[in-house]
């Protein structure tokens, strides 16, 4: 048996208690996408306001499982004032993450917070939840208003 | 084979020996995640006993060959398994005559023929089709192919909060310009064992048919569609202890006559030339190609398994599973069961207040328990109810009070980590 405490670790816990940036459509949000799994009904939309390259602010809203809650969450505060061009290469290295057993370059540095999502490794059933808001991110920054669907 | 495996399965008109049921299925012995396997995920398929395995198995080592066609003894011997398959089939529904059974791939396909040809040449605008706000995504998407397909409409009979149907709404609903009302017979996220033979009634009084989706019901309790007088009945046999890939489509002699062919092919015909086909005699007319041979094979012995141990049996043990079930989750703080309707078979949804069905699912998996977690392909309940998902646990014949309680093991586990 893993150990459900390295999944349900006590920062993922604590953004699905009280996520960050949620509920929330930032005023000047100028880039809007909707994700969501229909296997399990997590559904998020994902708001930005992106002016001269930098993403200037970040929301979300929606419904979905702790896991999907919670990269939401830390998502947004990763991602709030940085570069748009950081997004890709985050999301990048959180699907590394996710998915193979050794990381791009060194772990915490870029990633930072976001490394509490190791644990979802071992449930290869949950990391379509870990990543919908990044996918729905994404489609957002790449003005693509199709729901995005993780499945 | 041992003496033990020669006794009937059932002891006495009432007695149920779970342990020798649960013994004659391989895959309840294993171990998941380090705990034996609690299978609770019947109503998503259930798990297939022996002989079901076996006679899949002895099929193809011994039997092998296509059905309706050769004359050579392979042909034959299938040719007969599956026969004998349908009048097993007739027989376990109290159908009257062996012609009313087709064999089709599970209850969407058979919904879908009834939809496509029976309801599609005779329905148009002005037209209206009743289901209820409790149906599978199966037995809403057919009919709202139909209704774009004719300009019919669809109407939706609501239910109580308890989830039992709204009957006097929808007494309603169902008028003279009313050709079909669809309904489950017992809902797979609810467990509502819904009132059919009213429902019945009330469709022949205003003139229309009665199509019953029975593929919750059919592995739970006993099925008369002559006592129901309902026009079709749906079943699949992977959530009655058979095979994947094949269901059954009931309908009455009249209303199969009166529809067109489903597909074309062979075997559903009579003759056939470049002007003109003309088809085969029922049920052959719905069943074009090669049907899943060994699929109507397993699902005959996995019918003959339910009538050997009474399906009074194994419905009375699963309302004491169900009622030790519902007092459990009861008991639970931050547990609340959806679907409270007096009149339910082995389903319980659930939410653990603060907690994602999904999250509850893992927790669940870890411990060894199978529980289906998600919209339960009933995404219009589900908004009815004002949740994303609900988790699920649905009794089979095998299951028992230890494993309720190893499920209630896994939700204290569940708030343990959600809590902390
Ligand atoms: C009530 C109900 N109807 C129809 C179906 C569809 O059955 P199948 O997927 O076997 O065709 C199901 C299965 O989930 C069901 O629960």
């Amino acid at each position: 048996m893993n150990d459900l405490r390295e999944l349900y670790e006590e920062v993922i816990l604590d953004h699905n208690r009280n996520p960050r940036n949620y509920p929330c459509r930032p005023e000047r949000t100028n880039r809007s996408a909707h994700g969501f799994n229909p296997v399990c009904g997590d559904e998020f939309f994902v708001h930005l306001h992106v002016d001269e390259g930098i993403i200037r602010d970040i929301g979300f809203d929606g419904a979905g499982c702790a896991i999907s809650t919670a990269s939401a969450s830390l998502m947004t505060e990763a991602l709030k004032g940085r570069p748009a061009e950081d997004a890709q290469r985050l999301f990048s290295e959180v699907h590394a993450l996710l998915t193979e057993e050794r990381q791009i370059g060194g772990p915490g540095e870029f990633l930072g917070k976001l490394t509490v999502l190791t644990g979802v490794k071992e449930y290869p059933m949950r990391v379509k939840c870990a990543t919908l808001a990044w996918h729905t991110m994404k489609a957002a920054l790449h003005g693509n208003d199709q729901t995005v669907c993780t499945e | 084979m041992n003496a033990a495996a020669d006794r009937p399965l059932q002891r006495g008109s009432n007695l149920f020996d779970v342990e020798r049921v649960r013994a004659e299925f391989p895959i309840l012995g294993q171990e998941v995640n380090g705990h034996p396997l609690v299978y609770l995920d019947n109503g998503a398929t259930s798990q297939k006993p022996r002989r079901v395995i076996d006679a899949i198995r002895g099929y193809y080592e011994s039997d092998n060959a296509n059905v309706h066609r050769g004359l050579h003894a392979l042909s034959e011997r299938a040719t007969n398994a599956c026969e004998g398959a349908r009048d097993t089939v007739r027989a376990f529904l109290n159908a009257a005559d062996r012609r009313e059974i087709v064999f089709v791939r599970g209850a969407t396909e058979g919904l879908n023929l009834v939809a496509q040809s029976w309801a599609r040449p005779r329905l148009g605008p002005g037209d209206e089709i009743v289901i209820t706000t409790m149906e599978h995504h199966s037995n809403i998407v057919p009919w709202q192919l139909v209704c774009r397909q004719t300009g019919a409409r669809l109407r939706v009979a609501p239910i109580h909060d308890s989830g039992a149907l709204d009957m006097e709404a929808f007494a309603k609903l169902v008028n003279e310009r009313t050709r079909i009302v669809a309904a489950a017979h017992v809902s797979n996220a609810l467990g509502t064992i819904n009132p059919v033979k009213e429902i019945v009634e009330a469709a022949h009084a205003a003139g229309a048919i009665a199509v019953l989706d029975g593929a919750q019901a059919a592995p739970h309790d006993t099925i008369d569609v002559r006592a129901l007088d309902c026009d079709f009945y749906v079943l699949s046999s992977h959530k009655c202890y058979g095979p994947t890939g094949t269901g059954v489509l009931y309908g009455q002699a009249t209303r199969l006559e009166e529809a067109e062919p489903y597909q074309g092919g062979g075997d559903m015909i009579r003759t056939v030339s470049f002007e003109e086909s003309t088809w085969n005699d029922l049920p052959y007319k719905f069943e074009a190609g090669t049907p899943n041979i060994a699929g109507m094979i397993g699902l005959g012995a996995a019918v003959e398994f339910m009538t050997e141990l009474g399906m009074d049996a194994i419905a009375a043990h699963e309302r004491d599973v169900l009622e030790y079930a519902t007092g459990a989750l009861d008991a639970l703080d931050g547990v609340r069961i959806v679907g409270t309707a007096r009149e339910k078979a082995g389903i319980l949804s659930f939410v653990v207040e603060g907690v994602h069905p999904h999250d509850v699912g893992t927790i669940a998996d870890q411990h060894g328990v199978a529980i289906r977690a998600g919209h339960h392909c009933a995404m219009p309940l589900m908004r009815r109810y004002g949740v994303p998902a609900l988790s699920r646990a649905s009794l089979g014949l095998y299951n028992t009070r230890a494993d309720i309680d190893a499920l209630v093991g896994s939700l204290h586990k569940v708030k343990e980590i959600f809590d902390r």
